[in-house]
């Protein structure tokens, strides 16, 4: 095994000192009917990427509060070197970008209202082309692995996800960890079944005494106040049941495997929160859903996601590598572009959990330095807003 | 390890074993292995089960909890065999 503290990777260092390992110039709508305009400003420049969405008009209160900050946590993110926002009306677009501008990258906002979507596309797209101008010029640098920021939830999981791709994920996080990563676990619904020994697995009783009221409350206030049968159907999902997990207990035990033997969460995030208490493993109170809690982390500042599948998610992000580890050996085989790391040595037992999470570290390497992962080739760019409640 | 286990169970006393081979027949002589030790042991699966799904390692009966990780993962609806086929037919959560 290579000395972990001294591995490197090539970056983008940012102004605020945080490492990315993209460089993309968001075009970003405030809410969903500026979708057309920021679609059409990166037609017109190459080089950009618009993340259309659905939301984001008449919101109010905690819903509110998470749009924003889903939306700044986007354009915060270190992957991201330039942004151009554009909302309907202009208070809101600034907020976005004053929330966008402490990193100290290049933003700019427009507004629709009284310009028209031709005057604001054009305007918008001048100023995009200047920040392509500007991002393809940044040069990658030498950093450190622990500068990396790493996320990670399952999807589509099944009976190996238990057995092989969560405990090579959760081999990464106790070897990387404690070389100073920042780390982050979430799908609170998927707790459920092992809520004993997750609260156990924070670094001290009063974090774990706050987590697992974060995860009553949500199973009280969610759950249990807007099931209308028992929720059989959703968890586990059709997909896990066919893949042979029975239960949302069993299911929960398998996911838990991601955060390894040692690795202990120093604290609890909100939905799309950036860490505040440093180095080391986070849990953020998020949905389960695969496109939503990818959002979610990515808006908090994690820039690579490590996703373990049994059944075979497809899921990508717009502005993170998503980068997919399964052990089932039907899903290598009806799969295979969707697969960067195959474990399924681990149920042949010709490969050790430790060897697997030597090879995911390798792949996370490789990932950092550039290489696109197979969701990036396929083009899957899910960006999916969490709502708390119906709009206003 | 030169043969290839049909069957992965994760703790020992746990009630239950995952099929991890494609295409597993009715009355194959099947490889356990407990991953905890690496300990293992044989035994006949009574009917053909898909790749990921469960097997009784024992007989359980209706109310019976089942483990897996050495943990309650659910209870048992009806009867199963040793051998046999364990999931959403016979077996259920406590939560909802």
């Amino acid at each position: 095994m290579t000395d972990l503290s001294k591995v490197t990777i090539q970056g983008y260092r940012r102004d605020n000192g945080r490492v990315g390992v993209r460089n993309h110039v968001l075009i970003l709508p405030l809410d969903d009917i500026s979708n057309a305009a920021c679609e059409a400003v990166a037609n017109n420049i190459k080089g950009t990427l618009a993340i259309p969405h659905a939301y984001g008009r008449l919101q109010f209160g905690i819903d509110l509060d998470v749009h924003f900050r889903t939306i700044i946590g986007t354009g915060c993110n270190p992957n991201v070197a330039a942004v151009v926002v554009i909302g309907i009306e202009p208070g809101w677009t600034q907020k976005v970008v004053d929330g966008i501008a402490a990193t100290g990258k290049p933003v700019q906002g427009f507004s629709i209202e009284q310009n028209g979507d031709l005057k604001t596309i054009m305007n918008a797209s001048r100023a995009a082309k200047d920040m392509v101008h500007y991002a393809s010029e940044l040069q990658r640098e030498e950093c450190s692995i622990s500068d990396l920021w790493i996320s990670t939830k399952c999807g589509e999981s099944d009976t190996t996800t238990g057995l092989g791709s969560c405990p090579t994920v959760g081999n990464m996080y106790d070897k990387l960890l404690p070389h100073g990563i920042y780390g982050c676990f979430g799908e609170t619904s998927e707790i459920t079944g092992a809520e004993h020994i997750c609260k156990k697995r924070a670094i001290n009783e009063e974090v774990g005494e706050r987590w697992y009221k974060m995860w009553k409350a949500y199973s009280e206030e969610v759950i249990f106040a807007n099931q209308t049968d028992d929720l059989s159907d959703s968890q586990p999902t059709k997909g896990n049941i066919e893949g042979g997990l029975t239960t949302i207990e069993e299911k929960a035990l398998g996911n838990l495997e991601k955060i390894g033997r040692t690795s202990q969460y120093i604290d609890i995030l909100e939905p799309a929160e950036a860490p505040q208490s440093g180095m080391g493993l986070y849990f953020m109170d998020s949905s389960s859903a695969a496109a939503e809690c990818v959002t979610l982390m990515a808006a908090g500042g994690y820039v690579l996601h490590t996703f373990p599948t049994g059944q075979g998610n497809v899921i990508g992000n717009p502005i993170v590598p998503v980068i997919k580890i399964t052990a089932n050996p039907r899903t290598v085989r009806t799969m295979s572009e969707h697969v960067d790391v195959d474990v399924s040595g681990i149920l042949r037992r010709d490969m050790t959990i430790d060897q697997a999470g030597d090879e995911l570290i390798e792949m996370i390497c490789r990932t950092a330095n550039g290489r696109n992962t197979a969701a990036e080739a396929l083009g899957h760019r899910e960006f999916s807003m969490t709502k708390y409640y119906r709009s206003a | 390890m030169s043969e290839i286990p049909h069957l992965l169970v994760h703790e020992q006393g746990d009630s239950v074993g995952v099929v991890v081979v494609e295409g597993l027949e009715a009355n194959t002589d099947m490889l356990v292995c407990v991953t905890h030790d690496n300990s293992t042991f044989r035994l006949t699966a009574l009917e053909a089960v898909p790749i990921g799904h469960k097997i009784a390692l024992k007989d359980l009966a209706k109310g019976d909890t089942v483990f897996k990780y050495g943990e309650d993962i659910g209870i048992m609806t009806a009867d199963v065999k040793k051998g046999h086929h364990l999931h959403t037919q016979n077996c259920k959560t406590k939560r909802w």
